[in-house]
């Protein structure tokens, strides 16, 4: 009965790894008449001199280092904020949750036209500044285009990661917090020794999460920017699928992905080694 | 900051007073809610307004209120001109048909390999679990491409003119869109934890009754199930409709192109405003609709996929 499912898992995940490792050493192309040839080294001795895979990697590490502490810390504002007994809560929940079930083509084609110069984001920015401040062509101008769809992101991930917080919020033990307020505690100690500890096992989750997704950026370069301008939003995972499938090298597109899983992997040890020790 | 405990009991003041005249810490906070409300709520709504307007219309009220008002000369002039340019309805058809399949076939492939690894006893189970867990740590834009070129090679089975014949390479398919993502490890763990929490006197009643171990799973654990069995459709249906990467590199086709890689065609072909924001529209409102029906169940299988380990 396992059967079916093992075999699925091993035809769609176990032997497309292993072939990320074979052909990321092999010249091996989408479609070719002839068979892959092993070649060595070589994928990854072009990557090495490839001044666009470095402003990928920079690109992606730039989105990542923004990405997670801002998405994590907001999730965790809005989870603190929806998790009191107040009217209307839910309401806040379900509005802060909607653009997580908004499709993330959807969201990066919407915000395309909220960022041009005379869209609605420059509009709003001029009303909240009566007029003192003129947006620029975000998407359009090398030096903003990665704030802006990094804005983005965030608007549409955050929501799942209050959803996480508030369940970790919610598996604090309530006496706990009768315990701190017996002690006459303040908001601030209660939270900085009953919560933030309690919190611990969701952090790591939250954390790990919110990496992974950020270095795999993809859907919002390609809908928006195609890696522009001047590839100032390329990143590793865009320029693994331009070379793959636009250019049909499996091979060196594979050496890129490979690389994308060793990044992945370092850091969310790094991120569960430095949690753990804390603890 | 902000508290965390529901809001501490307020002191005893003169009854019915505290609903006049709020602290300002509770103002404070509910103003922070309030403006929240709007950034995460505004441009859904101007998508929505948008898409029954005229693009001079659109522009026009840009500046002020307007922008997110069904004011003016509303229409569904844009949504027939989706229509008029692309095939939009056999897009929504494919996307209906490859998420409806899938969430189908991976509750039913899922649920039986966990029933196997709760219920029954044989060599290996463990290794066997411990090894479906482990796909989980390989994010899927690792193997992406190379899989792209391993299903470009396999085999099908197809009807022609009457007899079978095999065919070569998956790309440019259905089943490409559909079979990678059957099987999967979260849904596998989901459906396990779930059956453990089934007591197993139950299936010794129905082994006594002369139940097999397939009417065991059909008759009793699939029944008391609906709660995991709701979790994993929300699961897998979201990113299945939402499918861009994928189908994006395994399908050329106008006809079997699913909507996500529709709007995105559609999109570069410099479209007007109001038109885009129709299309986003039709493929964001029933999952908006769905969502808001089914808001427990989404919210708490959203939780449960990261409560893992």
């Amino acid at each position: 009965m396992v059967s079916p499912a093992v075999f699925l898992l091993v035809m769609f995940i176990v032997i497309p790894v292993v072939l990320a490792f074979a052909l990321a050493f092999t010249n091996a192309r989408l479609v070719s008449p002839n068979p892959a040839q092993f070649t060595g080294l070589q994928n990854f001795r072009t990557l090495l001199d490839d001044p666009l895979f470095y402003k990928s990697l920079r690109n992606t590490f730039y989105f990542a280092v923004v990405v997670v502490p801002l998405q994590g810390g907001l999730a965790l504002v809005l989870a603190l904020l929806v998790n009191a007994k107040v009217k209307g809560v839910n309401f806040f929940r379900t509005v802060y949750f909607l653009p997580v079930v908004t499709s993330m083509v959807v969201v990066s084609i919407l915000w395309t036209l909220l960022y041009q110069k005379t869209g609605l984001v420059n509009e709003i920015i001029s009303r909240l500044t009566l007029g003192q401040v003129q947006g620029p062509d975000w998407l359009t101008n090398p030096s903003t285009a990665m704030p802006a769809i990094i804005v983005m992101s965030v608007w549409q991930g955050v929501g799942f990661h209050m959803v996480i917080w508030l369940a970790g919020l919610q598996t604090i033990p309530q006496d706990l917090y009768e315990a701190a307020d017996m002690d006459g505690a303040t908001r601030w100690v209660r939270f900085r020794h009953v919560t933030w500890p309690g919190l611990s096992a969701t952090r790591t989750f939250v954390l790990i999460t919110i990496t992974i997704s950020a270095f795999a950026l993809f859907t919002q370069v390609s809908v928006m920017t195609q890696g522009g301008p001047l590839d100032a939003t390329s990143t590793v995972v865009y320029q693994a699928v331009r070379t793959g499938y636009s250019q049909q090298q499996t091979g060196y597109a594979s050496a890129i992905s490979l690389v994308f899983f060793v990044l992945v992997l370092a850091v969310s040890l790094v991120q569960r080694f430095l949690t753990r020790e804390k603890d | 900051m902000t508290s965390v405990s529901p809001a501490p009991a307020p002191p005893p003041t003169r009854p019915g007073r505290r609903r006049w005249w709020p602290s300002p810490r509770r103002i404070g906070l509910q103003a922070a809610r309030i403006a929240l409300a709007l950034f995460f709520a505004f441009p859904i709504v101007f998508m929505l307004v948008s898409s029954f307007k005229p693009d001079e219309q659109i522009f026009g009220d840009l500046g002020g209120i307007k922008a997110f008002l069904p004011v003016g000369a509303l229409s569904l002039d844009n949504y027939t001109g989706v229509f008029d340019r692309v095939p939009a309805v056999r897009f929504l058809l494919n996307s209906i048909g490859i998420s409806v399949i899938t969430v189908a076939l991976s509750i039913f492939i899922n649920s039986l390999a966990a029933f196997a690894l709760s219920r029954m006893r044989w060599r290996g189970k463990k290794i066997v679990l411990t090894a479906v867990i482990a796909t989980l740590v390989v994010p899927f834009e690792t193997y992406a491409l190379p899989m792209v070129w391993w299903v470009n090679k396999l085999p099908w089975l197809q009807l022609e003119g009457g007899r079978l014949i095999v065919t070569e390479g998956w790309l440019d398919t259905y089943q490409v869109q559909i079979l990678p993502f059957v099987g999967n490890a979260l849904f596998i763990f989901l459906f396990h934890q779930y059956f453990q929490s089934i007591p197993k006197e139950l299936d010794e009643a129905a082994v006594i009754d002369g139940a097999s171990w397939f009417g065991i799973y059909r008759r009793i654990v699939m029944p008391l199930s609906g709660p995991a069995i709701a979790t994993v459709a929300i699961l897998s249906f979201l990113p299945m409709w939402n499918q861009y990467l994928w189908p994006l590199m395994v399908v050329q086709s106008e006809e079997l192109r699913p909507v996500m890689v529709g709007i995105d065609y559609f999109f570069q072909l410099n479209p007007s405003w109001g038109e885009v924001m129709a299309y986003s529209s039709m493929i964001t409102v029933p999952v908006l609709a769905l969502f808001v029906a089914f808001q427990r169940a989404f919210v708490s299988s959203i939780a449960s996929s990261g409560v893992k380990g």
